[in-house]
């Protein structure tokens, strides 16, 4: 894992690292409510964590990294995407801090800044999976892996089983509506004007 | 009357935001100042010199210090009265810092405020009395509550000062923790090898009593004058018969009681010995477990005892006793880490405390300091150390730090390594807090020399596999898990005051913090001391702490309670409640709102109602000197302004009063 | 007892096994379940992941809906429970995001009512017992290692439900219809959820290591309470199996179907026709009734 900080010649000016500025901890504090500056680093997220063998930033060095304000390393990691929510670390951690709500944070802002995601597919995924809710108030499962293969070109993923579920009825064929879908589009806008 | 006014700068903490020029000034057309003037540190020597000064030449007979808070300095200025001559009451403070300069911003207010507190105080000052402290005699013998090594010194300390002292001990022997530890760091000293020499000096000294199995259960009185009940309780062995001999351990047919001494991985009988070396040397029975004492038959170790030493009706004696001085040295506890269900809810043999371990290390304990896994006998290849344990862990344990464990992680990696010598040890800790003589450098050593594998960071859990554990932690430093397989893990857990600490602290009066630790007077100035005058700390029951640092506050409580015994008397406060026993009517209203249980109601005659041929009693209030601690409560209380308060009597309060008052009127 | 039954999209589809035997469990309990009227996607994983204030509006919907009902609300998917669990601790808690949601809402969100999982509901000790006083088929023999996963115990704090270090809740409702639990170690570990989709090489290192455990201690099937767990530890076994050089072939039931199977309730046994791995093996044995000590 290699972090990009910029050195100038007299090694005093670290533009990647901003330590001080409390910019990025703040935005983060401000959508999910947790103090970064809770965290005494002690790893205990990432000795839990079942996805840190695939991250590119091991889990503790992700929220150092927000402590110390490296933005764009961290809305860059592929580290965000892979978290899988299993809440093991917030569940663990000594000072009660919640990482999973930073990592959630971390990709909403990720996606309010256009930051490209460094794993497109997941991204491709929750949003396809959101926009079938906006449509129909509901996910419809054939649709939402339809959808999300055409975005993620993966067409070919999961084939045999995917007809095994066809073929015993798991995949519904027909979505089912919610009555007031407006109600619930609505509700997709409550973000935007905050 | 003629009061002199003392502003003080107190550097700029109070000068930044009050002009105190300007009060000092306005001091001086205050009623009966005859001199005012100000200096930047009242309480330093040229500052008192210059109150001095002033007394002589100004022949001034009260003073006014606005400075701090007399809580800091009144001690202080009312010495300097008392080297000028004057009665060290005729002082007043009022508070131009803490109440003042430090709570405010620098605004022409502020300074008004100011010269509001300085009038008041003018107002009070003119209305002292002077007053005098009470002798009272001292009981040069003190209590030693705990036996470890922090009453162990401070007990031989105090006797070899030349008083006698009572050494108290709940558990059947003294020693403490420290008698359980295999080799101490950072010396690698055998634990027992330079404790025992001690114990046995204690138990040998002409002035040092051991009291063992004996606990305290009511303190009364005060400094110099503690009356103290303890409750001996009864071993079932008469100690002026038994030898010591130990042929009745051998027999006692109750075998397999979880051994306190060896934290569990050991056993006992029901008569026991805690450990070999035990001071006194001699078995107690334990009730509880003893068949004589549950099914009312056995009586084997009776017939064994070639002395006859077996007593079964023996009873706890309860004594009370007089000392003048009591220090605590009441120990510690170790947390219960069977609360963490990602270490295995306490359920994993091989996995075990430190304390545990230490036993099992321990070439006298239930494993003959052979390196065995408890769940098959076997040498383990791998051992993992967890640190912080229950320390440094608001969600599961305790906050603190407990200061000690970096460095016995260390040597048990270090202790392991040498008598294994192809085990691979690993050490998972945040931080090393190696902060000692010598400690470092121990640290280093375990490190580069015996090649303990330290990893930075915590474990997040415990598993079985395959009859070893999994250890899944992660090394932050590389940014990656860490996954081990261990055949044994310890953990080091935190240290946690005794169960029954604040029930003692309430038995003696003194205070615990918010995890119950007993509170020490003063952080920094006043380690050994409590806010109880007579009563003094040593060792971890005040705060987690190592050896050396245990016995050097040990030292330093005995040396306290030495300096006690070395006067002839003690000075009483002199601003302290009283009772006008003409007035008081005996409603025992005062007695009952006293904190400190410092009235008490007597019958005395009633001088209005009583002729010389028929005396008629009554009932009255009556404060003791030496427990009063002048806080008021009795004064505030006393519906015949009977109760009063010397130093803060009713004319002096309601002449503040006035003053404030009068100047509020001449502002509007 | 009667719930507002909140049975979530996967329910419909994927984990329509789950739906079913749940209905029909919950009908042999005296149980009555009153579906939420035009409910609406709780959200699941991809809601919170991107958007906050989104994730607690889509559960409020319903929250506000069940309100309307007067009733408390039973979700067996483990995503929507632990959304709408967390919405509604969420919205007690922070009046300002609860004013926003709910002037967006038809039905406000008021802190009535209170958000159940099925298995809190069925594993629940009043459950428990009316659930052994009709067992017909003691499933003695049936081996189960019982998995909980993550969003049904985690985070305990706010969803206060079980022991998220060692839960109890599985194995308890499995004794109690004649099964024996297994104790193994990969209870609470977790099964790598929507990666199924998106990144399914995580799903399957995770299947793997769960569905090992699970072998290693003697389980003949894995019973679960999540739709999500089910299809990954169903669809990921041939691959994982191949990862790990291992045979990690096992049947995987929801624990509704076994207690239904154990009630012996009409209709249950159409839900294993569905099932991605064969779950025959293992229900013959129980038809047999074979105590078995052998391991698999």
């Amino acid at each position: 894992m290699t972090i990009n900080a910029t050195h100038s010649a007299s090694g005093s000016d670290c533009s990647a690292l901003s330590f001080g500025d409390p910019t990025f901890r703040d935005e983060i504090r401000i959508i999910c409510g947790e103090n970064v500056l809770s965290c005494y680093q002690c790893g205990e997220c990432t000795a839990g964590c079942p996805v840190a063998f695939a991250m590119d930033i091991a889990p503790n060095q992700v929220m150092r990294m927000v402590q110390v304000g490296m933005r764009d390393e961290v809305l860059g990691s592929s580290a965000i995407w892979l978290c899988a929510g299993c809440e093991t670390c917030r569940t663990r951690c000594p000072k009660g801090v919640g990482l999973s709500k930073v990592m959630d944070a971390c990709r909403q802002i990720a996606v309010q800044s256009g930051i490209k995601a460094k794993e497109p597919n997941i991204l491709k995924f929750h949003e396809e999976f959101l926009k079938e809710i906006a449509r129909n108030g509901r996910v419809h499962e054939m649709s939402l892996v339809a959808f999300y293969k055409l975005r993620s070109k993966r067409f070919f993923d999961d084939m045999l089983s995917g007809t095994q579920m066809f073929l015993k009825g798991k995949l519904g064929l027909i979505p089912s509506r919610v009555k007031r879908v407006a109600e619930v589009r609505k509700l997709f806008k409550l973000s935007a004007n905050r | 009357m003629r009061i002199g006014v003392f502003v003080c700068w107190c550097g700029s903490n109070i000068a930044k935001t009050v002009d105190v020029v300007a009060v000092a000034e306005a001091a001086k057309s205050f009623p009966k100042v005859v001199y005012s003037t100000d200096y930047k540190y009242m309480c330093s020597e040229p500052g008192q010199s210059m109150i001095r000064d002033a007394i002589r030449e100004h022949k001034l007979d009260r003073v006014v210090v606005a400075s701090c808070s007399p809580r800091l300095h009144e001690p202080t200025f009312q010495r300097c009265l008392g080297e000028a001559g004057l009665n060290p009451y005729m002082v007043e403070m009022a508070n131009l810092r803490e109440q003042c300069s430090w709570v405010h911003e620098r605004t022409p207010e502020t300074t008004e405020k100011a010269i509001e507190l300085v009038r008041m105080a003018v107002a009070k000052v003119a209305k002292n009395e002077p007053l005098s402290r009470s002798r009272m005699g001292i009981t040069k013998r003190a209590l030693v509550i705990g036996g470890g090594v922090a009453g162990i010194q401070a007990a031989l300390d105090i006797a070899d000062a030349g008083y006698p002292v009572i050494l108290v001990e709940r558990t059947p022997s003294i020693g403490g923790h420290m008698a359980q530890y295999d080799k101490t760091f950072p010396t690698l000293d055998c634990a027992a090898c330079i404790l025992t020499p001690k114990m046995v000096d204690c138990a040998n000294h002409p002035l040092i009593d051991i009291w063992s199995y004996s606990e305290v259960e009511d303190v009364q009185g005060f400094v110099g004058n503690f009356e103290v009940t303890i409750r001996k309780r009864a071993k079932s062995v008469d100690e002026s018969k038994c030898t010591g001999c130990g042929l009745c351990l051998e027999k006692c047919p109750v075998k397999g009681i979880p051994s306190e001494f060896d934290a569990g991985v050991g056993t006992r009988r029901a008569i026991y010995r805690p450990f070999p070396q035990a001071v006194p040397n001699k078995p107690v029975i334990d009730r509880e477990h003893c068949r004589m004492f549950t099914a009312g038959k056995c009586g084997v170790c009776q017939k064994m005892c070639p002395t006859g030493a077996i007593d079964y009706e023996q009873q706890d004696e309860v004594v009370t006793e007089k000392f003048g001085a009591i220090v605590v040295a009441t120990g510690f506890d170790l947390w219960d880490y069977s609360v963490m269900g990602e270490y295995g809810y306490g359920k994993y043999p091989d996995v075990i405390s430190a304390i545990q371990f230490e036993r099992i290390m321990n070439a006298s304990g239930p494993t003959e300091g052979h390196i065995v896994r408890p769940s098959d006998g076997k040498e383990p290849k791998s051992i993992v150390f967890i640190s912080c344990v229950g320390s440094r862990d608001e969600e599961h344990g305790y906050p603190y730090c407990s200061k000690v464990c970096c460095m016995y992680n260390a040597k048990q990696a270090l202790l392991a390594k040498d008598k294994l010598h192809d085990v691979q040890t690993y050490v998972f800790y945040m931080d090393i807090r190696a902060n000692g003589k010598g400690y470092e450098e121990f640290v280093r050593r375990t490190i580069e020399e015996y090649g303990a594998n330290y990893i930075r960071g915590r474990v997040s859990r415990i598993y079985p596999d395959n009859g070893q554990l999994v250890v899944k932690g992660a090394d932050t430093l590389l940014g990656k898990q860490i996954e081990v397989r261990a055949d044994l893990v310890v953990l080091a857990t935190a240290m946690k005051p005794q169960p029954d600490a604040k029930e003692l602290a309430r038995k003696l009066g003194i205070s615990t913090d918010q995890y119950n630790w007993f509170s020490e007077a003063h952080p920094k100035l006043k380690p050994v001391e409590v806010l109880t005058d007579g009563i003094y700390l040593a060792g971890a029951c005040q705060y987690p702490k190592d050896i050396p640092d245990t016995v050097a506050q040990a030292s330093g409580a005995a040396s306290k309670a030495i300096c006690l015994f070395s006067k002839e008397a003690i000075m009483g406060e002199a601003m302290i409640a009283y009772i006008n026993e003409d007035t008081c009517v005996g409603c025992g209203l005062c007695a009952e709102v006293c904190p400190f249980s410092a009235i008490e109601l007597v019958e005395v005659v009633d001088r209005e109602r009583s002729t010389r041929e028929n005396q008629v009693m009554k009932t009255v209030a009556r404060v003791n000197e030496g427990v009063c601690k002048g806080c008021g409560t009795c004064a505030a209380g006393c519906r015949s302004l009977s109760a009063r308060l010397r130093g803060f009597e009713g004319k002096q309060i309601l002449a503040e009063i006035d003053a404030l008052a009068d100047m509020v009127k001449v502002q509007r | 007892m009667k719930y507002a039954y909140f049975p979530g999209c996967s329910l419909e589809s994927t984990g329509k096994e789950f739906g079913e035997s749940t209905r029909l469990v919950a009908e042999a309990l005296g149980l009555e379940l009153v579906e939420i009227p035009d409910w609406n996607c709780c959200g699941a994983t991809s809601g919170h992941a991107l958007d906050h204030t989104l994730s607690i509006a889509l559960p409020a919907r319903n929250l506000g809906i069940a309100e309307k009902m007067g009733l408390d609300v039973m979700a067996p998917c483990a995503a929507c429970y632990n959304r709408m669990r967390s919405a509604e601790v969420e919205l007690r808690e922070n009046a300002k995001l609860r004013e926003e949601i709910n002037s967006n809402l038809e039905d406000p969100v008021l802190g009535k009512s209170t958000v159940r999982s099925a298995l809190e509901v069925l594993a629940s000790p009043e459950s428990l017992s009316r659930i052994g006083e009709r067992v017909r088929k003691n499933l003695a023999g049936l081996r189960p290692a019982c998995y909980y996963g993550c969003l049904l115990i985690r985070p305990p704090k706010v969803l206060g439900f079980d022991d998220p270090e060692d839960p109890k809740s599985l194995d308890e409702a499995m004794k109690a219809i004649g099964a024996e639990p297994v104790d193994w170690y990969f209870k609470n570990e977790c099964c790598g959820a929507s990666f199924g989709v998106a990144k399914s090489e995580i799903v399957v290192k995770l299947v793997g290591d769960i569905i090992s455990n699970a072998k290693k201690h003697g389980a003949n099937c894995i019973v679960t309470a999540c739709p999500l767990c089910m299809t990954n530890l169903e669809m990921r076994q041939a691959e994982a199996s191949k990862q790990r050089h291992e045979n990690l072939t096992m049947p995987v039931f929801y624990f509704t179907e076994l207690i239904g199977l154990a009630l012996e309730v009409p209709g249950v046994r159409k839900c294993f026709a569905s099932h991605l791995v064969d779950v025959n093996p293992v229900l013959d044995l129980i038809d047999r009734n074979l105590i078995s000590t052998a391991r698999t």
